[in-house]
């Protein structure tokens, strides 16, 4: 059993409550636009118990939030609401199980080849739907009713969608951080740390590895269940491969190998882009939205080599010149200086 | 299938694979010997066919001229995108790495719409190659379209040359084997990274600007031509040049007959083939050896 860090605790659980008063005094763009961050912040950490915790770089983690979504739009019923018990667990399993198969195969290759296996598994899912009318093709497909119990769970209701995402979220979050602290999610860490000396002590890890890439194709189908509720539209841009990158992204920013910083870096990701899309701070340059990201991003590359969770502890380390725990752990992780102001 | 048609889709496909084999070569060599998995790679790609475009009017319109001025200016573009964004990554992850490349291709595809707008332009070959030439007795085939399989075949035959008979390709060779020992030996690793880098870059806007007459000048082109390059050196095996040809020219036929006979599922061919060669060989075709 791994110890839990207070401070990280403490962070998530009022990330939480923010979250849980946020309706209070939000409008109904700011509940949508959180509605959706959370449901990246989902995905995000389904990727991160592969990248961060396992070790493994998935680079098509978009097809299966595409599956989840797809599966959610082709198996409701036409004319009526259908109910979110059996849909949700539904397009969850459409999305394990494509995950299954995937993994199957993709986990026989290691490294880079892995990280484009896995792209080309993604790309075969596009363009599927991309290029055959089962899913709509380009113009994608419309879910008509959403999907609800009755009036208490009507999922067609913001609010109602908001705190059912958020309920989620944290269940996501507690599972993971569960899952990871058991003895099977030590497996992964050891596999991530050394997979042959895994080997060599005993276990079989291409079976933890597969197990961890379905229970992660599987939440990011949850994800997509989601999406495609909260919009009421699939089309194949959901499975391209700028959304698999940019949720690498959004991990790495917030930092690798912590589910807060999966959490944060959802967060941070989808608001810079909402910051610089936003033509009431940038004008008539909000439409090259990109390049302040693109900027941002750079920047937290040159700056924050660990990711914003190192933040505080570097912003420690410039103010009292060391850390305790940075001095055993960092060692050669940190970046000179003189690199650092080179790039700025 | 008329055998004229397929003799016509085979020079298709000759000349596709080779443009891709000088874009992913960049790719493989820089992954190879750096280290760097370069998404960015694409934009450079881009940058060649815009420059094709926009440095035409400048230098009086001479192809000839633009080809010129363009790679020269895309080596001083990569010399200096090297020394201010890579030279001090390379001891950090692979994925810091893949973070970084990933912000570069938003802000060249931003100062892209910037500078040049998001339409769609034509580029005109030059004159005496605008013509085309006679096959059989209906078809014809573009002449600029053998002038770029020429030349891009005359491009990789020198720079096979460069790897295996100059000092500068063994230090290259050597440097993608072991980095330290090269260190030791005296020679500027800081240095040879630089060079490999403004070569890759070269090399990318060299194809981009010799493909933009067939392909015209479009928004997000860098994009398309970056993940079939990374099929390319994958199936090739990563950091092999003669993989990466091989790849290339089986990436080419695939697609062109693919697009032909099968345009149902054209998109999906390439993706499906490299996934059963890698499961067939996990390492890609060739072993990386230089």
């Amino acid at each position: 059993m791994g110890h839990i860090d207070k401070g990280k605790l403490l962070f998530t659980g009022g990330v939480f409550l923010a979250l849980a008063l946020y309706p209070l005094v939000a409008e109904s763009y700011g509940i949508d636009l959180v509605t959706k961050i959370m449901i990246y912040a989902i995905l995000a950490l389904s990727l991160e118990l592969l990248v961060g915790s396992t070790g493994l770089v998935c680079f098509g983690q978009a097809a299966f939030f595409g599956i989840g979504a797809y599966a959610a739009v082709l198996l409701s019923p036409e004319s009526e609401a259908a109910g979110w018990w059996w849909l949700l667990p539904a397009s969850v399993a459409a999305a394990a199980l494509y995950a299954l198969f995937v993994g199957a195969l993709s986990l026989r290759t290691k490294g880079v080849y892995f990280i484009m296996v896995t792209l080309a598994f993604a790309q075969m899912a596009y363009y599927v739907v991309h290029d055959t009318p089962l899913g709509g093709g380009t113009d994608g497909i419309y879910l008509y009713f959403k999907p609800g119990l009755d009036t208490l769970v009507d999922l067609g209701n913001p609010y109602i969608l908001y705190f059912f995402t958020l309920v989620f979220l944290v269940w996501t979050f507690v599972f993971l951080a569960i899952l990871l602290r058991s003895h099977f999610g030590r497996v992964l860490a050891g596999i991530r740390i050394n997979e042959q000396r895994m080997q060599a002590s005993g276990f079989s890890t291409y079976p933890f590895k597969l197990a961890a890439f379905v229970t992660s194709g599987g939440i990011a189908g949850l994800a997509g269940f989601l999406f495609a509720v909260q919009d009421g539209f699939v089309n194949p841009e959901m499975m391209s491969w700028h959304l698999s990158g940019a949720l690498l992204v959004m991990i790495i920013l917030g930092g690798l190998g912590h589910l807060h910083g999966a959490l944060i870096g959802a967060f941070v990701f989808v608001f810079l882009q909402e910051l610089f899309k936003s033509e009431a701070v940038f004008g008539d340059f909000a439409k090259h939205w990109h390049l302040g990201l693109g900027l941002t991003i750079i920047a937290c590359v040159a700056l924050l080599p660990r990711g914003l969770v190192g933040l505080p502890e570097m912003l420690h380390q410039r103010l009292f010149g060391f850390s305790q725990r940075a001095k055993g752990k960092a060692n050669g992780k940190l970046p000179d200086n003189t690199a650092t102001e080179e790039a700025v | 299938m008329d055998f004229s048609i397929f003799l016509i889709q085979c020079l298709n496909a000759l000349q596709y694979g080779l443009l891709l084999y000088l874009v992913a070569m960049g790719l493989t060599l820089i992954f190879g010997i750096m280290g760097v998995i370069n998404l960015a790679h694409g934009s450079f790609y881009m940058v060649g066919a815009y420059m094709a475009f926009a440095l035409a009017p400048l230098v009086g319109g001479n192809f000839f001229a633009t080809l010129l001025v363009g790679v020269a200016l895309a080596a001083v573009l990569g010399y200096l995108l090297e020394w201010a964004f890579f030279s001090f990554l390379y001891e950090r992850e692979h994925l810091q790495q893949v973070l970084m490349t990933y912000g570069l291709i938003l802000v060249f595809e931003e100062l892209r719409s910037l500078l040049v707008g998001d339409d769609v332009y034509g580029v005109t070959p030059p004159d005496f190659l605008a013509g085309s030439i006679a096959l059989g007795d209906v078809m014809t085939y573009p002449v600029y379209r053998l002038f770029v399989s020429a030349v891009c075949l005359l491009l990789a035959l020198g720079m096979y040359l460069v790897f295996t008979r100059t000092r500068l390709g063994m230090m290259i060779r050597a440097g993608s084997v072991n980095r330290e020992m090269v260190q030791s030996l005296g020679i500027d690793i800081q240095f040879l990274y630089r060079v490999v880098f403004a070569a890759g870059v070269a090399i990318a806007a060299f194809a981009g600007m010799v493909a933009a007459p067939i392909s015209s000048v479009y928004p997000g082109m860098g994009n398309q031509v970056l993940i079939i390059c990374f099929v390319v050196v994958v199936i090739g095996g990563i950091g092999s040049i003669r993989g990466a040809f091989f790849a290339a020219l089986l990436i080419g036929l695939v697609d062109t007959f693919g697009k032909v006979l099968l345009p149902q599922a054209s998109g999906v061919l390439v993706y499906v083939l490299m996934a059963l060669i890698l499961l067939w060989k996990p390492n890609g075709l060739f072993k990386a050896a230089g």
